[in-house]
């Protein structure tokens, strides 16, 4: 866990007051809307369809039991007794009152979270592996890193009024659960020849109406030079980045625009100008930060108790088993997913009472720390094998122990035309009919690893382009049409998706779907084949011809 | 952003309202005959012009300390006068989200 210091928490409280006043005055009409708009978007609160929407960051997806505490009570204080964890490492609240809103931030404040840089051109949340810090084989936790440059981005000048907003992911693992290369930048830790380490830099990647695939930029960059290469890239996109079109103000235009090799040409310029500049951190800075990241005090523990042993007997503890639980740096524990996604459900949403019962958990079997993915599901980091069973059995007390992560019904959805203001069609609902369509866990199995992701409109805020099947919901004469594409991916190998014919209507997406799970089943060379790479095989030809050929 | 009133030319294809949010807790209005807001789309003021669309969007707009985002939506009117939503989305505003009670333990 990571214990802010004194400057943060005089920040955050002192943007509280600040905001406080702000909407007295707002409330009063001293300020007009105009006004305050851009005041109220710095603290995270956007208005929605049916109200303001309140952004909180839970920077690189770590949280603390009292911190998701605090995140229930203001789920059932100030809004409707629930909160939706997104894919950026946030949670949002969909029914918050302007009037209370200081007030939910000062609950929030008084356990170190926040709102700022949620939203607006700015430099967002910095987001990493939910696993950080406990998955074997990482090269270091990369929340050190995802804390330097949260610290040196948060409220720098430089970087509050970008062409437009900023988003950074880091990993330290070979396989890549924070979909770095759908980032503006995306960072890999490793290390160079002399044991050093550094950074991979990617730039360029994002979703929206023009999805592109980071480039790498710079095959090592080293630790202390890595703020001044991430501000070398930041002001060359400064200077050339677009104003003038806000479809065309990202960096990955620009990138695309000027092609890699001139764009690093730049970067390499302005990088020698300011790489010995007070930018280059020295040991100490890191130090400090790692010392302020403290892990718990593993046991030494049986690889196989025999609590396990035995509770293999059971088969719904082994079919939770089986996808939730992954291994742990450390012998004799577990890193434990929880799911987001149980069936007929809001991918994502959470109620008051799972969080704070989620709370008691993580303080009962993983030292106090929960964690927030981008698949919009939850984890555990750090629990003992032989506690497997009785979390299980406490998880699906709670409605939390649906035995599907990674599974069909692991589904990734924007809020859509439920709750969003920008959507053209609903996302939710598509992705509820998806889960009881496969709700029969054996079926879901035989299938193996399948990402479905959903998006309500272009912008892609749930990742439609990446998923092994996508769905982008668009609008065609007023009603809601669904695009289809499979074939993308948003780990170490991503890829963006390729549509499979004309769009569908509401009624009919699960069939489809259906259907490209039919003829993946009926195509795939070996059960350990993966939809994604029947598709890699295969193209999109075989699905598209089994989709249209009775429709 | 542009505002609503700086678009040239209002046009529009039926019986519509202004609808907003509520500043001080976001809910869903409608603007009203007697220049006020309410919850209860039956309460609003119908235009069928866009003359006089424009003119309850700017009258709208100008009460900016009661709703925030005004803007002009679509309804349905029946035989009984009773009032409709015009299009989806609106009727996901006024009747709540389409996906049953929020998630229960
Ligand atoms: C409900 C309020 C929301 C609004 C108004 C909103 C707005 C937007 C917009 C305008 C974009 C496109 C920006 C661009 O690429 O230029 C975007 C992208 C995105 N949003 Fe949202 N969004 C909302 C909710 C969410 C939620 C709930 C999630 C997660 C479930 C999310 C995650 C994302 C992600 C991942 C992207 C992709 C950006 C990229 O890769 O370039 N957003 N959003
Ligand atoms: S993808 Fe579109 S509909 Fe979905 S949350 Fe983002 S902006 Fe809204």
């Amino acid at each position: 866990m990571y214990a802010y210091d004194e400057i943060d928490r005089t920040l955050v409280n002192e943007r509280v007051s600040e905001f406080r006043d702000q909407v007295k005055r707002r409330l009063s009409g001293e300020l007009t809307e105009d006004e305050f708009k851009l005041l109220r978007l710095q603290n995270g609160v956007y208005l929605q369809l049916h109200a303001y929407m309140f952004r909180v960051a839970i920077p690189y997806g770590t949280l603390a039991s009292k911190q998701l505490r605090r995140l229930a009570h203001v789920a059932r204080t100030y809004d409707r007794g629930y909160g939706h964890f997104t894919t950026r490492q946030n949670i949002q609240f969909n029914w918050i009152k302007l009037a209370e809103l200081p007030d939910a931030l000062a609950d929030l404040a008084e356990v170190g979270i926040h709102a700022m840089q949620t939203s607006g051109n700015n430099m967002r949340n910095v987001t990493s592996d939910q696993w950080a810090g406990v998955a074997p084989g990482e090269i270091e936790d990369p929340r050190i890193w995802s804390e330097l440059i949260r610290q040196h981005t948060t409220l720098h000048p430089e970087f509050s009024f970008l062409p437009r907003k900023f988003k950074i992911a880091i990993t330290a693992s070979d396989h890549d659960r924070a979909a770095i290369k759908i980032h503006d930048i995306g960072l890999r830790l490793v290390r160079n020849e002399k044991g050093e380490t550094g950074f991979e830099v990617l730039v360029g990647g994002g979703l929206g109406r023009t999805p592109f695939i980071a480039k790498t930029i710079k095959h090592f960059v080293h630790g202390r030079d890595i703020l001044s290469y991430i501000e070398a890239i930041l002001r060359v996109y400064n200077q050339y980045g677009r104003r003038d079109n806000i479809y065309k103000a990202r960096i990955k235009i620009l990138v695309h625009e000027l092609g890699i090799e001139k764009f690093s040409r730049e970067v390499e310029d302005e990088w020698q100008h300011i790489r010995n500049s007070s930018l280059q951190i020295d040991d100490e800075v890191i130090e400090d930060i790692r010392s302020r990241f403290t892990y718990p005090a593993y046991e030494k523990l049986p690889h196989m108790p025999d609590e396990l042993r035995q509770a293999a007997a059971d088969p719904d503890f082994e079919a939770w088993r089986k996808n939730s639980v992954a291994a742990h740096k450390v012998q004799g524990y577990s890193i434990v997913t929880i799911s987001l996604k149980p069936t007929g459900k809001p991918p994502g949403d959470a109620t008051a009472e799972q969080m704070d019962a989620l709370a008691d958990l993580a303080d009962k079997y993983s030292f106090g720390e929960i964690r927030v993915g981008h698949e919009q599901n939850l984890a555990l980091p750090h629990v003992a094998k032989r506690d497997l069973p009785a979390l299980w059995k406490a998880l699906d007390k709670l409605g939390l122990a649906t035995p599907n992560v990674n599974l069909i019904t692991d589904i990734i959805a924007c809020p859509g035309l439920d709750y969003c203001s920008l959507a053209n069609a609903r996302s939710i609902p598509i992705a509820q009919e998806l889960t009881r369509r496969f709700a029969n866990h054996e079926l879901a199995n035989l299938i193996g690893r399948l990402h479905i992701n959903i998006s309500g409109c272009i912008n892609a805020c749930g990742h439609h382009h990446v998923g092994h099947i996508g769905i982008l919901g668009v609008e065609k004469n007023g009603e809601e049409v669904y695009q289809i594409t499979i074939g993308g991916r948003a780990d170490e190998n991503a890829a963006l998706g390729n549509l499979i014919g004309p769009g569908v209507k509401f009624d009919e997406v699960a069939d489809v779907v259906e259907d490209v799970v039919e003829a993946y089943l009926a195509l795939r060379e070996r059960p350990e084949e993966l939809f994604i790479d029947t598709v890699k095989r295969l193209g999109v030809e075989p699905f598209k011809e089994r989709v249209y050929a009775t429709r | 952003m542009t505002s609503p009133l700086e678009q040239k030319k209002i046009r529009i294809a039926g019986p519509s309202v202004v609808t907003a949010n509520r500043t001080w807790d976001g809910a869903v209005v409608y603007r009203t005959a007697a220049k006020d807001w309410s919850a209860d789309l039956s309460q609003a003021a119908i235009v069928c012009n866009s003359d006089d669309a424009k003119a309850l969007l700017a009258e709208s707009v100008a009460d900016d300390v009661g709703a925030v985002g005004a803007y002009i939506a679509p309804v349905q009117v029946g035989d009984d006068g009773k009032i409709e939503p015009g299009n989806l989305r609106e009727q996901i505003r006024r009747t709540g989200v389409t996906i049953g009670q929020p998630v229960q333990a």
